[in-house]
């Protein structure tokens, strides 16, 4: 009796799942996305739990396959959204006509200058992702190296052959501290720096993290590279300090738009809306020390203290428009010398 | 060679035979221009646009030949490419030589081993290379100052991995001799030397030289190991990365593209030359060539052996160590912690299972299309043009890129007219583009195989009106079935390591462990990232082993002819 009893309770249930199913058919959106993969998990999770009707699938690779993965699909694009992808990378896709301007619901909570200008925005920034020094402590005292808190500190004559920095003309990390050094300090300025920074560069990577990974194993004591790593790395149990140089310091966001002509355009708004909510914010903190919505982050640990005030006042307009020409004039100075110096 | 060229021309079949293998090599022209001649050619020709796509004819090369920075990357690749090339073929040599015509102990061993290069991702090689000579290595002192970070680095590195590719190719010309032509010399009072200068360097001749242009091109198109280990050493393959990944310039990558594919056009013209003065090394005469114990030469080839299978195992054990050590280089106590991925890559298992079907499929098909194609551009007689098309066609992908084939692919298959392009996003374009790109190697060691046996066979069984069909079947597969397992084999392996290609090509149901490895990597989880490259060594390594055990097997089965 209880058998049948129980059999007929999970042929009731299997009724039920399978009519749910059918009337819930769950809209599939191909979302492309250079977010670390340890983080993505979470984020699906998070976003079905709102939107059950939403099957996230993601694409990830890093910033510079996406990108190039992208633009050659111009032609036939099969992305609903791109979702956690460098700004730059968006603003020079969407120059191209790739993406539809959409103003997700309560997007007017978020800061400004963290999305695009026009309005709908074609972009919505969600975290910025900052320039930072990897510093080795166990390398430098063996070097007897001072503990750098500028930028300039790097041109030292003490500090030959003991950095390393992404090469800009691979590394989207790089071009971002190229691009914020001339901003900051204008033309003339920007290049006496990098003559003299260059000086004292072991090498240069191909890619933004490699920096500071060869900081943390204690290859070369000082990484140019970004901050959300170097936490990562010093949380793993590297002996790095993390420091913002006092002078200021460039950035670039993860954002998020949504593909022209996606077949899922409803299903795209309604990631869109739900990534910028509070929660959306929240989430985006446990990496990062800096997300779109004012008043949301706490501190990172690791992270260093006070980013956010030396992040300096960036013009990706201004950026974009001059990337080939810095890019041309950079290779020309610093590239043509093949031999690594010791 | 002359009795090779002019087989007796009476045939009754002929008509029917010809037909068919006509059809047979325009299906195999097709296959080839659709999976790799018109993507490659959509994308090259963007080297002549500008990045809006309008036509700019030569401006792009003349851009790039003006910057000194690019300009001396070819250089570079030039000789770097070279010098890794002149190592890698002398210690194959000396290696294959030692494994076919010499009495060491352990041969299948020292093969085994030589092999294991190419179970690894490339990156792997590089992390052993970084914690043996890095500025942290092991051995830093070794390099009396130097830095790894460079030609060095790069030059290390491309030996290790191009190895085995230029062995599998020496020794299958080396394995089989004529015992003939050796007693006649021995008989005519020809010194070792001698013998060895007339006899033996001629019979490996072709084998020699698409060894040596295997490699060049295998080098200088390689972008893994100096991304890694090159620090800012420019090189053309570097280049191409630089503009394609880092610039979306893909117009620039063409230009580079185009520039790279040069060597392979020169290795079909040497080869083609090479290949009028090639004769058959095994005629249907002849004896089977079995080296005899002789002390002085076996000591000399076991040292020799010995010590490059020592390299290669110190850099396969730095590497194993890296994956267990806990935070090199300042906690080196051992763990397994790296080998729990749970906390690194969510999918990495089903990535794992992904590698292995993909895997499977392209070893499958691959060697099906390879050796049926090799078979119709060697032993057909007729189309002379449709073969040298198609044998041209067999030697591009060598030169070409990865990245390149791959962004190919999306521009081809993923153009919204293409009717192929229901294929995009699937298994099936992993397993087309991964066959397409190691087609090269698989093709040549086919050929090399099929060049030993006398076209006799084909014309004795023409005369006894045997369609070619049954020969192919019933003589000359069972001959080859070495060298077919072998391509089985390599395309098995590759399709678990390689990355370039396939990085743009996956889709969320195929994701793979190789492509994990190098995100792990870039995400700062140099750790785990050897463990998975490390999972799939031992994984190709197993799947080797079984190769090995049934290469036995067949030898003794179908090759009692060499014996």
């Amino acid at each position: 009796m209880k058998l049948s009893k129980l059999a007929q309770a999970l042929w009731c249930a299997a009724a039920v799942a399978g009519f749910t199913t059918v009337v819930q058919a769950k809209t599939e959106l191909l979302v492309y996305t250079a977010v670390e993969a340890d983080e993505l998990a979470g984020f699906k999770q998070a976003i079905e739990a709102d939107y059950p009707d939403l099957d996230i699938k993601w694409v990830r690779d890093s910033t510079g396959i996406i990108t190039a993965k992208l633009l050659a699909e111009k032609a036939n694009p099969q992305a609903d959204v791109v979702w956690g992808l460098a700004a730059t990378s968006l603003k020079f896709l969407a120059d191209q006509g790739y993406f539809q301007p959409y103003a997700p619901k309560g997007v007017e909570q978020l800061d400004p200058k963290y999305m695009d200008s026009a309005k709908p925005p074609v972009w919505v920034g969600q975290r910025a992702w900052i320039a930072s020094l990897c510093f080795n402590t166990v390398e430098a005292e063996k070097l007897k190296l001072p503990k750098p808190t500028t930028w300039q500190d790097l041109t030292k004559p003490e500090f030959k052959g003991h950095v390393v920095m992404p090469n800009p003309n691979s590394s989207g990390t790089g071009f971002l501290d190229v691009s914020a050094w001339l901003q900051m300090w204008g033309e003339e300025k920007g290049w006496k720096f990098m003559d003299g920074l260059h000086q004292n560069i072991a090498q240069y990577t191909h890619s933004g993290s490699k920096p500071c990974k060869m900081a943390a194993a204690g290859e070369i004591p000082v990484g140019i590279s970004f901050a959300y790593r170097g936490a990562q790395e010093k949380t793993k149990g590297a002996p790095i300090d993390v420091i913002a140089p006092s002078e200021g310091v460039g950035w670039d966001l993860e954002a998020f738009a949504i593909t022209k002509g996606t077949k899922n355009l409803g299903a795209a708004k309604q990631l869109a809306d739900w990534s910028v909510t509070r929660k959306a914010n929240e989430l985006y903190n446990q990496g990062y020390a800096v997300v779109a919505m004012p008043g949301v982050a706490k501190p990172v640990p690791n992270f260093p203290a006070g980013i956010a005030n030396l992040m300096i006042k960036n013009n990706f307009e201004w950026a974009a428009q001059h990337r080939e020409a810095i890019l041309a004039e950079w290779a020309k100075r610093y590239d043509s010398k093949s031999e690594p110096k010791k | 060679m002359a009795e090779a060229v002019t087989p007796p021309r009476i045939r009754p079949h002929l008509g029917r035979d010809e037909w068919l293998m006509g059809g047979g090599l325009l299906v195999l022209a097709l296959y080839l221009a659709v999976t790799l001649l018109i993507p490659l050619v959509i994308m090259l020709a963007k080297s002549l646009e500008d990045r809006q796509g309008v036509f700019v004819g030569l401006s792009n090369f003349a851009q790039y030949f003006s910057n000194p920075a690019r300009s001396g990357a070819v250089g570079n690749s030039l000789w770097v490419s070279a010098l890794a090339t002149l190592i890698v073929i002398a210690l194959a040599f000396g290696y294959a030589y030692a494994l076919t015509r010499s009495c060491i102990p352990f041969q299948g061993l020292f093969r085994l081993v030589a092999m294991a290069p190419l179970l690894a991702p490339s990156l792997l090689s590089a992390i052993a290379l970084i914690y043996l000579f890095g500025n942290q290595g092991i051995f830093k002192g070794w390099l009396f100052g130097e830095s790894i970070y460079g030609p060095i680095g790069i030059v290390i590195g491309s030996v290790f991995w191009t190895f085995p590719h230029a062995l599998i190719i020496l020794i299958t010309a080396l394995s089989s001799a004529d015992a003939r032509l050796y007693e006649a010399s021995e008989s005519l009072g020809a010194t070792r030397w001698r013998t060895f200068i007339t006899v033996t360097l001629p019979g490996a001749r072709y084998g020699l030289i698409s060894a040596t242009f295997v490699v060049f091109t295998l080098v200088i198109t390689d972008f893994g190991v100096p991304k890694v280990i090159g620090g800012q050493f420019n090189m053309l393959a570097t280049d191409i990365y630089k503009q394609v990944v880092g610039q979306q310039n893909f117009q620039m990558g063409a230009v580079v593209s185009l520039i790279l594919l040069l060597p392979a056009v020169l290795a079909f013209f040497v080869e083609r030359w090479a290949q009028t003065r090639q004769s058959s090394a095994v005629s249907s005469r002849a004896v089977h060539y079995q080296p005899k114990p002789r002390p002085g030469r076996d000591w000399a080839l076991l040292g020799l052996v010995s010590v490059v299978a020592m390299l290669i195992l110190g850099i396969l054990g730095m590497a194993a160590f890296a994956s267990l050590a806990k935070l090199w280089p300042y906690n080196l106590s051992l763990t397994l912690s790296h080998y729990d991925f749970s906390n690194a890559d969510g999918g990495s298992w089903t990535s794992y299972g992904n590698s292995i079907r993909l895997a499977l499929y392209t070893a499958f098909f691959g060697s099906l299309i390879v050796f049926a194609g090799a078979y119709l551009v060697e032993k057909s007689r007729v189309a002379q043009p449709l073969r040298t098309a198609t044998h041209l066609l067999a030697l591009i992908p060598m030169a070409v890129p990865g990245m390149v084939l791959g962004l190919a692919y999306i521009f081809f298959f993923n153009a919204p007219g293409n009717p192929l392009n229901f294929l995009y996003g699937s298994m099936t374009i992993l397993v087309l583009a991964t066959i397409a790109h190691f087609y090269t190697v698989s093709h040549l060691t086919a050929l090399t195989a099929l060049k030993q046996l006398d076209p006799e066979f084909e014309s004795v069984s023409a005369s006894l009106k045997t369609p070619f069909y049954r020969t192919f079947w019933r003589v000359t597969t069972p001959m080859c079935l070495p060298a077919i397992l072998d391509i089985g084999i390599y395309f098995f392996i590759n399709a678990m390591t390689t990355v370039s290609a396939v990085v743009f090509l996956y889709s969320p149901d195929t994701t793979l462990a190789s492509v994990a490895v190098l995100n792990m990597d870039d995400a700062g989880d140099t750790a785990p990232a050897a463990a998975m490259a490390m999972l799939i060594v031992l994984t190709a390594g197993v799947v080797r082993l079984l190769h090995t055990g049934l290469s036995h097997w067949l030898h003794r089965h179908t090759q009692a002819w060499r014996r």
